[in-house]
This record gives structure tokens, sequence and C-alpha cells, in this order.
């Protein structure tokens, strides 16, 4: 299973527009999707809930794993893109 | 039998109820997992109806947003934990409310934009038991033309209500200041707030609502209507057959300017033949964004606003985010006192650089307009606070610089304050409520909050004083400009210009053109000397005549 660990660019945190847009990809993938802080438990990418619930802030360290099929590694490099650009910039 | 409560935006119509209650469940409500399950999933697809079928783009993302919560898979997934598979429950209700509180904990612990989401998670979980139980939510928005009737109407309310169908607004709570009556005055619809005994209407009553008496009649009687109606037509044409600058009946010319949020609300003033606005709250721009708006939207959204006034002045007030009427990405943080706290002008110790942006927009887009544009900054409390918006305005190429005088210090500061710019506002609403020390949203305090009370008018009185002495206008934009004798004790008082919702500019300007200065200076003399704000309010009413 491919992951990476990543920063969160967005300003505001992982919510609002950034987190709707990373739980739009991640319901698409077609495979599971997880984030969470490196040696937490990780949570459903694909809820806004959980997403939300992880108040990930600015500036911090979140790892995005997609479990293994067909594209795992190009849908992980989305995500990641996702997640470290600035959307409220 | 009627009901009395207090008329805030004047106007009779007769009209079908529309109550919008909250049903509560008290019985168990058996079920399955499955069944539970299919009830979240009927509650999903309700919203996404709702959210397809709204015009309103507000309501629009309100419901798409809950559509999308109601859909998620850890929501799914926590009932599925707790609620055993092919087991029949008695009562479902607990283990729904334990699957939601997760979600709910953690988004309140976040605060700020998160904790605003727990309204959406409840709204689902009501819905589903709602579901379950057989009961249908009473659906909130309006598909007729009707009276809404309900305890209180928060912002997200009135978001979701297709107002356009709203004959009258009716609430339990609120005051006179509430953000029921600000959106009723706004559309020039009849509202009454404070209304006990409202929801004991039955949906099927026709009911009259007078919005000047605050009176609500149920099954009303022909006599009654016409008699009703008649009365507000008189004082209607009154308004009516007196057009163009405000004016007194001795000459004295009055400025009559409009409140504004948007381009509507600045069109309706233009129409209304308002001098100019008096008042443009910028924080509307800005509510329903979850990040802050580029300088380059901002100078767009507030070109919009001056070129509707084509040569007319505005007055640009910045950000008043804060108390009640937070901003997700700026009052993230839960304060213990939201009104005395990070608010308006106050907000440059945290975001400051929010500030320096609007400003900069503000800027940019007076320089490229037609519109003579003023600005002001909301809740200055001291002269330092003064000049250091007076300095960093006029950076940005701001000719009239002003200030906002809505807490004590500023009024009993206002010669100081007054010195380091070039006009003032008073905003009687805050004014109010901070010289009473009394919540303007609580209704149990609303004889506490009325602007008629003989200490607020002394506030308003002495920086009234202090600005006529140095030669610089003052103004009022507060709910008490747009009360026509009130307005006449404001310019007994020494008040220049008077701004309001632009649907009350018209019987404002025909109240005071019978009129002259001098019974204006004798109301207010005895307003201030009254022994309290109902006292003030009867002995204006002697002087002045209705």
């Amino acid at each position: 299973m491919p992951s990476q660990v990543v920063t969160v660019a967005s300003k505001v945190g992982l919510h609002a527009r950034p987190a709707s847009l990373l739980i739009k990809a991640s319901a698409a993938a077609g495979v599971p999707v997880t984030i969470g802080r490196v040696g937490e438990a990780p949570v459903n990418a694909a809820s806004m809930l959980s997403v939300l619930a992880l108040g990930a802030k600015h500036g911090e360290s979140v790892e995005i794993t997609v479990a293994d099929g067909d594209n795992s590694d190009t849908i992980l490099a989305s995500l990641v893109e996702i997640v470290t650009t600035d959307h409220d910039a | 039998m009627s009901l009395q409560g207090i008329g805030v935006s004047p106007g009779v119509v007769v009209g079908d109820v529309h109550r919008i209650v909250h049903i509560d469940v008290t019985q168990p409500v058996p079920g399955t997992a499955a069944s539970v399950l299919a009830a979240l999933d009927a509650v999903a697809t309700d919203l996404e109806h709702r959210a397809e079928n709204i015009d309103l783009d507000i309501a629009k993302d309100v419901l798409s947003a809950q559509a999308m919560i109601a859909r998620d898979p850890s929501l799914e997934e926590a009932l599925s934990q707790i609620l055993q598979a092919d087991t029949q429950y008695n009562d479902v209700r607990p283990a729904i409310e334990e699957a939601f509180s997760g979600f709910r904990n953690a988004l309140l612990s976040l605060g700020g934009y998160f904790a605003e989401r727990v309204e959406d998670l409840d709204e689902i979980a009501h819905r589903t038991v709602l579901k379950l139980s057989g009961l249908e939510a009473e659906d909130v928005a309006l598909t007729k033309p009707s009276i809404v009737i309900a305890q209180d109407l928060t912002p997200a309310d009135t978001a979701a209500l297709d107002l356009n169908y709203a004959l009258a607004l009716v609430v339990e709570k609120g005051g006179p200041t509430s953000h029921t009556a600000i959106v009723a005055r706004g559309l020039g619809i009849p509202a009454i707030v404070g209304c006990a005994g409202a929801l004991e209407l039955s949906s099927d009553l026709t009911v009259l609502v007078d919005g000047r008496e605050g009176v609500v009649i149920p099954s009303p009687s022909a006599q009654e209507v016409t008699q009703r109606q008649d009365h507000e037509a008189s004082l209607r044409a009154r308004a009516e057959s007196v057009t163009g600058p405000g004016r007194l009946a001795d000459g004295t010319a009055v400025a009559l300017m409009g409140n504004a949020g948007n381009e509507n609300d600045a069109l309706s003033a233009a129409a209304a033949q308002a001098e100019g606005i008096g008042l443009f709250r910028t924080e509307l721009l800005f509510l329903d964004r979850q990040t802050e708006p580029s300088v380059d939207d901002q100078v767009q959204m507030y070109r919009a606003v001056f070129d509707a006034l084509g040569e007319r002045k505005v007055i640009v007030r910045t950000l008043d985010a804060g108390s009640d009427k937070p901003v997700p990405f700026l009052n993230a943080v839960t304060e213990e006192n939201p009104a005395l706290g990070v608010r308006g002008w106050r907000l440059t110790r945290i975001a400051n650089d929010v500030l320096e942006r609007q400003l900069e927009a503000i800027g940019i887009a007076a320089s490229q307009t037609s519109a003579d544009v003023w600005v002001m900054a909301p809740m200055i409390d001291t002269p330092q606070e003064a000049a250091e918006f007076a300095s960093r305005a006029r950076a940005h190429g701001i000719s009239h610089v002003g200030v906002m005088i809505e807490t004590p210090a500023a009024a009993l500061l206002a010669d100081k304050v007054l010195a380091e710019v070039d006009f003032a506002s008073l905003g009687t609403n805050d004014l109010t409520q901070y010289v009473m020390a009394a919540d303007r949203l609580d209704s149990r305090l609303s004889d506490l909050t009325s602007s008629w009370h003989p200490a607020v008018l002394r506030a308003i009185s002495q920086a009234a004083s202090a600005a006529n002495e140095l030669g610089k206008p003052i103004g009022v934009c507060g709910e008490s400009a747009a009360n026509p004798q009130l307005a006449a004790v404001l310019l007994g008082l020494g008040v220049t210009s008077l701004s309001m919702a632009p649907s009350a500019i018209a019987e404002v300007r025909g109240y005071l053109a019978g009129l002259d200065l001098g019974a204006c200076h004798r109301a207010a003399h005895a307003a201030i000397n009254a022994f309290s704000g109902e006292e003030a309010r009867e002995q204006v009413t002697q002087i002045l005549g209705n």
C-alpha cells in the first residue's frame, strides 16, 4: 500500500474547501484511502466527518495511505497534491 | 384572542400561518440496524432534493453540506458498530445518539467552523429519528405565501426559507435589533418579536399581523382587517407625499441615507431617494466565507455597491466580525464573552493583515468609482484607536475617515476621538446594549434594550455636542434612526444625518417634513430628562404627535 507523509498547506487547515476536495477525490478513488497523524489510528479520507474531526491544522504532518489497486500510485500523487496546495491563496 | 409582541417592522398583512417548530420525539422508537440505515439514507435523499429545488444560493449550500454529512460512510460505520445486525431494538434513539456523539464531541472540541457543523449533525440525527417514528420533519422551506411563525429565526433558518414567500415574520423570542427584525425591515415586510404564545397558533389558521402595533389577530373579522389596513395606508400616504432630500418644515436639511450589506440593498436605497449609504456593512460579504476573499474579489464587491449610488456618498464600515456575527476564518476561538471580546476594529489584534487588505481593497475600489467614499471603523473605544485607524486608512488614499461611536468609552471621550477623525456615526444598537449592560438578543431584557432610554439618549447627546462643537458631521446608523419620533429626537440632540433600512426612509422623511427644529429640540430635552424609556416615548409623542 503506497503512502506518503505530507504537510497541510492550507492556511485554514484541513477543513472547508481543502477538506471537501480531498474527500471527493478519495471517494472517487475506487479503493480505500486513509489519512491520519503519524503513529495515530488513521481515518477514512472519504468521510467528511472523519476528516473534519481529525482537525489537521496548517503546517501539520499527515500520512495519506491508498490501498493497493490498479492506479494506487497515481491516486496517491493526486491526493498529496490536494493536501500540499494552499487552496486559500 | 389577539397576541401582543413588539412591532419591529410596520405593515398590515393577512395570511396563513406557517410554523417552524422543532418536534420532540418523546416515545421510544423501535427499529433495527437496517431500518436506521434506511432512514438515514432517506434523510440524505430528502436533503439532496431540497438542495436541488431551492433557488437561494446560501440555502443550497447549507442543504448540500447537510446531505453530504448524512451520506458520510463514517456515520454508517459508527451506527453499524453499535447496532447489531438482525436484532430488533425497542428504542434505537440511544444508539443513534451514541453514534453521532463521537463526531459531535470531536467537532465541538475543535471550535469555530467545526463546532458550527454540530448544528448540521444534530439536524440529521433529529430527522433520522423523525423518519423512523413515522413523523415528517416540518419543512422549513415555504411553498406558498405565508406568515412565518417560529421561536426565533437564526441566519441559517432565514437562509433555508424562501423569503420571497414570507408575508410577515412573527417570533416568540428576540428583541428589536435581533436578526429577525433586521431581515424583515430589509425585506420591507411586517415583523413582530417577543410575541409569547405565537407558536400555539395552528398551521391552518388565517391571521392578521400588524407589524407597527405588534399585534397578531387570529381569524380577524373583515372590519378589523379594513380598519387596520386603512390606518396603515394613511400613515404610508404621509410617507409618500414627500419626496426628495430630507428636510424639516423650517427648511433645515437632514441627510437621509440607507443601510446596505450588498448591491441589492444599495439599489433599494437609491430607489428610496437616499442621499447615499450611511452604513455599508462589509462583514456580510465575509460571513458565509470559509476563507478570506482576495483583494481583487473585495474590490469587485465594493465597486458593485459604490456604482449603484452614482455620485452619492457611501460610508463603508470595515469588517465588524465577532460577537453575534462570527466569520468562520477569523473567529475560530470560542470567547467567554464575545460581545465584549475581540470584535470590530479589535480584530487588528489577531488578524491585522485581514483589516489591512480590506483597507487596501476599499482604497482601490474608491479610486475606481465616482461615488464619494467615506470609511469608518466599528468598535472604536479610545482616541488612540481612532488615531491609528485614521492614519492607516489615509495611507490607502481614503480622504474621509471616521469612527463608529458605539461604546460608552467612545461616547464619553467623543471630543478626543473626533479630534482624530473627520466624522462619526453612532451605532445605536450596540451603544444601547453597552450603555445598559443588557444583551440585545435576550427578550427578557427588552425593556432595558430600548434606544429610548434616557441613559442611551444622554450618551448620544454628549457625542453629538462634541461633534457639533468641532463642526464635524455625526450620524446615526442604528435601528433607532428608522423610528420617526426617535429620529426627530436624535436631530434635536444634534445628530446631522440618519441612516436606516431603505424601506424606512420614506416614512421618516414624511414625518420629519411636518416638524421644525425647535420641536425636535423640545422633544430631545423632554426625552433625556424622562424617568424611563417608556416615559421618554410618551412625552415625545405628546410633543410631536404620531
